[in-house]
Order: structure tokens, then sequence, then C-alpha cells
């Protein structure tokens, strides 16, 4: 009952959103308001049904229905209720539902919440529905999560949503159960974040597009999608950053990035969403760059396309990648239609958007934001390359090559310098032109600090090039922005306000700057935990009996004991116990331990870990006795500062909130022009 | 103007130039041919040159650790590289299962410096980056895993 309810969701949800393509298209050609209005709440309604199917799904799934095709591979009965809700989005044909409940939420708020201009809703309800509509075709007709397990005439068992011809229904005692690798807490808010990150791009996609192909290609999309966008931006970073963790903490290997092709095709969209932000800017201030903003936000929406394709379609091998299926071949077309669709639109109006102003003066911020555009979708270029190059090579030599994660750290370390590097010069120009004067009393001070830390970094005995230019950069960077809060700050409490009272209106009179310096301070924190991994990880090994001990660092960590155990789930663990001290004195007891699922022969490591601003002290056990006394291997892995990674990304998180303001923003700031795009009747 | 926009296109230009040699800089000196197993025991001495990405399935009795010398040493039986043979032969997981159960199946002797990977065990498809040495021992620098039972559903067997 409850597979037909969710699939006939599905179906219907397909059907709707076809209607609603046609209601627009045809509103807008024969200039019917009515039709238009048709396809928007047709729109709307999709929400309410694929939620129905989620809901169907998830009921399933918690009801340990196994002989659905998809609850089996999935979920088993020890899995705890909360992987269980995760297994959602575990495999491919629910985390493909989960995407399009997703993005026809978003769609549905983006329809509701704005009263466009008729033409330019049925532009937007045509482009949203239509990709709702490729992937909810997916979902009915290719993977679907609804379909039963059947045993067939010969024996062999197949998935299909009606019952094939001389076949019996098969219903499994238990499931396959979750990959344990993937049973932890990570698996709950990774996965969302990461959907929801990519998704909502699909709005300030729609809103761009509409613009350009009613003509309404000045500051209103832009206004429309600016918070549109920084919602997306900020998903989308947390989602990154989530990823990371999860690795992290799970895999053992003390380290965070792999530049795997998945993560790194997750990457892209971030790149040139991230320029997105900062280019509009330009364009509210000076009508310029408008080219490039179209540009961007097309191109986010593409990688975002991309992205998916490839974990979806076994192109490219990954740890990360779904299964190869048919699908590969629907999603490579659909990508393209849109890529084509988007280019033809973009040469037709071309010409339209041609700014208004120009540069007056290369030393201006207009010119910085530009640069900052450039190194970006450079940054994406040498990503994209990266990523695409076995298929490339394959394609014309007949020989796969792949590029290793060192490609990606030097070609882009560059970049990601001259980056933080802007992120400190463009602060101090302004529009149109910067006197050279100006420019060089701000300089002055934070270039004069950076110089000093260089100094105390070079007497320390740092000698790593990367480090000290590095270090260096992101010192000048942050003088300048914290110059920046203190200007406003320092006049405020001459003017007699109070501390807590001049940080607060310093935010409010001016939300997207000072929100936006709040996101680079968090910024350079999270390139502070960076450099801390990345140049200066330790590690060690060393097999140890009860009360020996291995140094590292500042640490010294003494092995004391061992058990094992198996837990209700049928789980075994072997842990181990462990006594830190640092500067001889003792740090704590710590339980590095290995669990293994002997249903899949799998087992996981799972790291103590010693968290401090100063480092991160990561204890693997990796072999182990049969006895106490005949002691453990532990491996060791010092990371300095990278809790600065995290502690970065609750500071961007903050400045995020801060820059965008009220959530539901009902009134304008006073002297702005009215929302956008709005209905003059 | 024109002065300014001349100034900005050169300025665009130097830009690409510049990204155009990073990447060709990193390509070329990361770059790591995919090779299958055979592909790989054919060049024999001549594979000692290139650093090469080898996928193979593991051979789960093989694998050896030794804790002191933080090596893992195993073997991977030859896979094809190509999707369509994988699908042709019935799916990864069945590839890789016929890849070790066959003792005819060319194999690849693995030394892997780095602690032992949860995910290496037997019939899992390893893809392993690094150069052949003299004595034939493939030294592995980074080694990848994926277990096929991972995202693939598999149907359960009656029967």
């Amino acid at each position: 009952m409850l597979k037909d309810l969710g699939y006939a969701s599905t179906l219907t949800a397909f059907l709707v959103s076809l209607y609603s393509i046609t209601a627009a298209a045809v509103g807008k050609k024969q200039k019917r308001a009515d039709w238009i209005e048709s396809a928007r709440r047709g729109l709307q309604l999709l929400f309410p049904l694929i939620s129905v199917a989620v809901g169907a799904l998830l009921l399933l799934i918690l009801g340990d229905h196994f002989e659905i095709a998809y609850v089996y591979s999935v979920s088993s009965l020890e899995l705890p209720v909360y992987l269980k809700a995760a297994a959602l989005w575990g495999g491919q044909e629910g985390s493909l539902l989960f995407w399009v409940w997703c993005m026809a939420a978003f769609t549905s708020a983006a329809v509701r919440r704005h009263r466009f201009e008729i033409n330019f809703q049925a532009v937007f309800v045509l482009i949203t529905a239509s990709t709702l509509a490729f992937f909810l075709l997916i979902v009915t007709f290719f993977d679907n999560p609804f379909d039963s397990l059947w045993q067939l005439a010969d024996g062999s068992t197949a998935a299909a949503f009606l019952q094939p011809s001389f076949s019996l229904p098969v219903i499994p005692a238990n499931g396959q159960g979750m990959n344990p690798l993937l049973r932890h807490p990570g698996m709950i808010f990774h996965p969302p974040m990461q959907y929801l990150g990519f998704v909502s791009y699909v709005i300030p996609f729609g809103f761009a597009m509409a613009a350009l192909i009613t003509g309404q290609v000045d500051n209103r999309w832009i206004r429309l999608s600016r918070k549109w966008s920084l919602a997306a931006w900020l998903f989308l970073s947390l989602g990154l950053v989530l990823g990371a963790r999860w690795a992290y903490d799970v895999l053992g290997w003390g380290g965070y990035w792999g530049w795997d092709p998945v993560e790194t095709a997750a990457l892209m969209p971030w790149l040139t969403g991230t320029a997105f932000l900062h280019s509009i800017y330009v364009q509210e201030k000076r009508a310029m760059l408008r080219r490039w903003n179209f540009v961007l936000i097309t191109l986010t929406y593409l990688l975002v396309l991309f992205g998916t394709f490839i974990s979806r379609s076994g192109i490219i091998s990954s740890v990360h990648a779904f299964a190869s299926s048919t699908v590969a071949i629907l999603f490579f077309g659909f990508i393209s239609l849109t890529a084509v669709f988007v280019l033809l639109m973009l040469y037709r109006h071309w010409n339209e958007l041609s700014s208004e102003n120009a540069v007056q003066s290369l030393l201006s911020r207009e010119v910085l934001f530009l640069l900052n555009n450039a190194v970006f979708t450079g940054i994406a270029l040498v990503c994209l390359w990266g990523v695409l190059f076995p298929v490339i090579s394959e394609t014309f030599t007949g020989q796969k090559v792949t590029v290793g994660p060192s490609y990606y750290e030097s070609a882009t370390g560059p970049l990601w310098v001259v980056v933080l590097l802007l992120m400190g010069i463009a602060p101090l120009t302004v529009f149109f032109r910067t006197s050279v004067s100006r420019l060089r009393t701000m300089i002055l001070f934070p270039a004069a600090g950076s110089a000093v830390v260089l100094a105390i970094l070079l007497l320390s005995g740092m000698r790593s090039a990367a480090a000290l230019i590095g270090f260096t950069v992101l010192a000048f960077t942050t003088l300048v922005t914290l110059a920046e809060f203190w200007r406003s700050i320092h006049i405020r409490l001459s003017r007699g306000e109070t501390i807590p009272q001049a940080l607060k209106r310093t935010f409010s009179r001016n939300r997207r700057r000072y929100g936006g310096y709040l996101i680079h301070l968090g910024i350079i924190l999270m390139a502070v935990g960076i450099l801390g991994i990345e140049l200066f990880q330790q590690d060690t090994q060393q097999t140890l009996k009860p009360g020996e001990t291995l140094a590292l660092g500042r640490y010294i960590v003494r092995y004391d004991d061992i058990s094992f155990y198996e837990t209700s789930g049928g789980i075994q663990q072997a842990k181990a116990e462990v006594t830190v001290s640092t500067n001889s004195r003792s740090a704590g007891v710590y339980l590095p331990r290995r669990d293994y699922y002997p249903s899949w022969g799998q087992s996981v490591t799972v790291p103590a870990i010693r968290s401090t601003l100063q480092d991160d002290l990561y204890i693997r056990l990796i072999d182990w006795g049969e006895t106490k006394a005949e002691g453990v291997t532990l491996k060791l892995y010092l990371n300095p500062l990278f809790n600065f990674l995290w502690l970065g990304t609750g500071v961007l998180v903050l400045g995020t909130l801060a820059a965008a303001g009220p959530l539901f923003g009902r009134k304008e700031e006073k002297g702005k022009e009215p929302h956008a795009c709005v209905s003059t009747d | 103007m024109k002065t300014r926009n001349r100034e900005l296109l050169i300025g665009g230009i130097v830009i690409a130039a510049a990204l155009v040699f990073l990447i060709i800089n990193a390509t070329r000196s990361n770059t790591q041919y995919f090779k299958t197993v055979e592909e790989v025991l054919a060049l024999q001495e001549a594979a000692s040159k290139h650093t090469y990405r080898v996928s193979g399935a593991v051979i789960g009795e093989s694998i050896r650790v030794d804790p002191d010398a933080e090596t893992v040493n195993f073997t991977i039986a030859h896979v094809p590289a190509s999707m369509d043979d994988v699908e042709q032969m019935g799916g990864l997981a069945a590839v890789l299962h016929q890849a070790v159960e066959d003792p005819d199946s060319p194999t690849l002797d693995i030394s892997y410096k780095g602690t032992m990977p949860d995910l290496l065990q037997d019939e899992a498809q390893a893809i392993v980056t690094g150069t052949i040495g003299e004595d034939g021992i493939f030294v592995a620098e980074e080694l990848l895993l994926k277990c096929p039972s991972k995202y693939e559903s598999e149907l359960p067997y009656t029967g």
C-alpha cells in the first residue's frame, strides 16, 4: 500500500510538472496570465506530492519492509532509528528522491515568497519545472525507490515495480544494511546539507534565465537572487566542511580532503558561487560585470548538474560514486541540453548586457573584483581539468591518465594565495579611482604588521616558503579586515556608544559589508587550520607493550590496556586504553578502537582525538594481540592548528547570518527601491 | 576609455597565460597512467620509468601487514579496464569475484607504505598509484579502495 502511494505520488508529480511546463510555455506564447498562474500553482503542488512519496519511503524503511528493493539495499533490522532515517538518502534512488524533494521545497518557496512580473514568472516556472520534471522522470521510470523484489522463474532475483510474469514475491528477513563506514552521525548531516547546497542554486539560476529571456537584465534579478544565493552558498560551504569532518573522523588516515573527483566536483560550484556573490555587489554599485554575473550563475548551476552526473554515472572512478546506471546517458543529455540552451540565450542577449559604465582606473575596486572573478574561475578551471583529464585523455589517446592530489595542490596553491591577498587589498580600495596616496596610508599599518609576523616566524625557525608566505598574507588580510571593523567601532565609541552598541550598529548599518568581513575572518581562520595540517603534520607508529610510551611532538602516549566487546548489534569491538600526557601532566585517558562488522566483513577504525586550539592528537589503533600483555600497535598523528578549520566555519556561519539580515525580511531598508520584479497591478 | 580596455585585455591575457602555464606544469609532473594488471606486467622494465595507476581485485589471503616497517603487502588480480566489459561480465562485484577465484588471472604484488586501511579486504577494488620496482613488486605511494557493495544495490541470492 505504502509503495503504491509513494509511486502514485511521484508519478503524479511528474505529470503535474509536465503540465506546468506546458501551461507556462503556452501562457507566455499566448500572453495568457491565467495559464501562467495555473503553471505556478502546479509547481507549488509538487512539494506536497513529493512529500507524500518521501514520507512513504521513510515509513517503508522504518517499518523494515525489506521486500522493497531499496529498503533491502540500504537498511537492516539492527540499524538504530537515526541511521534508518538517514538511509533515506543512503542509496541512489532514495537520494534522488530526496534531491527532488529539496528542489520542490525551494521552488515552491520562491514562487510563494515573491510576486513576479508575469513574463518573468512564466520563464521561471518553465525552467524550474523542467528541471524537476527531468529528475522526476529518473525517479519514476528509471531509478525507482519503490521497486519490489521478485524471484523469477530461473531462480534469479529482479527488482521491478510491477510483478514480472512467472515470478514470486520475495520478502527477505533482513536487509543488507548500511555500509559500516556510513554509520556515523555525519551520515545525518553531510548528505542533506550537500544536496541542499546544490539544489538551492536552481533558484538564482531560474531568476537569471528569466531575467535574460524577458529582457529585465538590470539589477532587479540581482536583488531577488541575493539572499537565495547567500543561502545556497552557506549550505554548500557547510556541506563541504561536514564532509571533511566526517572523513577526518571515520576514514582514519588523519586527513580531511582527498581531491577525489566527486569532492572536487562539489568544490567547483562553490568556487564560481563565491565569485558570483562578490561580483553581484559590483553590478549593484556600478552596473558593471553584468555578463560575468550571468555567466557565473549559469556556470555554477551547470557545475552542480555536472557534479551530480559524475557521482551517479560511473564515468569517473571515485570512492564516492554511486553505481553506473542507464541514467548516465539521460544526465548527459539533460546537462548538454541545458548548456546549449544557456549558451543560446546568452548569445542572443549578449549585447543587452553591456555595461553602462566603464573602468576608470586600474586601481579601483571594480578591477579587483574583476580579478577576483578571474582567479576563482581559474581555480574552478584547474579543478575541471583535473576531473576531466582521464576522460579527455582516454578519448584522444586511448590511454586513461589521471592526475593525483599534488596536481591540484601545485596548480591551485598560488591562486589561493592571490585570493587571500585580494581579500586584504580590496577593502583598501574604492570604486572609480583609488588615489595612490590614500592606498599608501591605509596599507602601511597592515603591511608593517604582517612584516612583524614574518619576522617572528623566521626568528622562531620556520623555513617553509609556503608557510611563510601563507601566514604573512593571512596576517596582512586579518589586519586589514580588523582595521575595517575598528574604523567603525572607534568612531561610535568616541560618540559615546557602548561596545555592544557599537558592534551591533556597525553590522546593522551595513550588513553586507561587515557580514562579509566577518565571513572573511572565518575563511582566514579556516586557512590557518589548513596550513597547520598540510604543512606541519607529524606522524609516528609503534608497537607498545603495556606501560610503554610513544612520543610525538609535545605528547607522550602510554598504552595501558585493551578490552574486547561485542555489542548487542553483533559488532565486535577492540578498545584500547591509552593515557596521554603533555608537559609531564596527564591530559586524560583515550579509547581508540576498531569495530568489526561480521556480516559485512568490514572493520571501521574509530580514532581517539584530543582536540585543542593548538593541535589535534589523533590516535589510531592499528593492530593488537590476543591479550593485553602482547601489546598493541598505535599510529599517532599530530595536526597543528587544525581546529581553526572548524572554528573558522563557525565564524563563517555567523558572518553569513549577519550578512543576510532578517531571514524573512519584510521591510526593505529605507531608501532602497521596492522589491524586484513586482507585479504592477 | 580605450586605453583602459586595452590594459584590461592585456591583464586578462596575462592571467589566462599564467593559468595555462600552471595547469600544464602541474599536469606534467603529476600524471598517472591508468593501467590494468595485464598491461603493467606486459610493460616489464619500461614500467619502472613512470608513475602508474593500476586497478585490480584484492586477493584477501595475500594480505600481510608489517607493523614495524609500516608496510602492507598484498596481491591484486587483473580486472578489465572498460566499464562496458565489466557490465557484460555481470557487474563489478561479479568481475572482482571472478578475478580472485580464477587461478590463471594475472596478478601483481603490491607493497604499500602506510597503515592497513579498513577497506582492504578480499575482492575489494584497489587502485594503487606508484612505480614497479626491479624485483617486479609494485611500490604503491597511494592506495584507493572501493568496496563493491558500497553503493551498488546487490540483490539477494535466493534458492
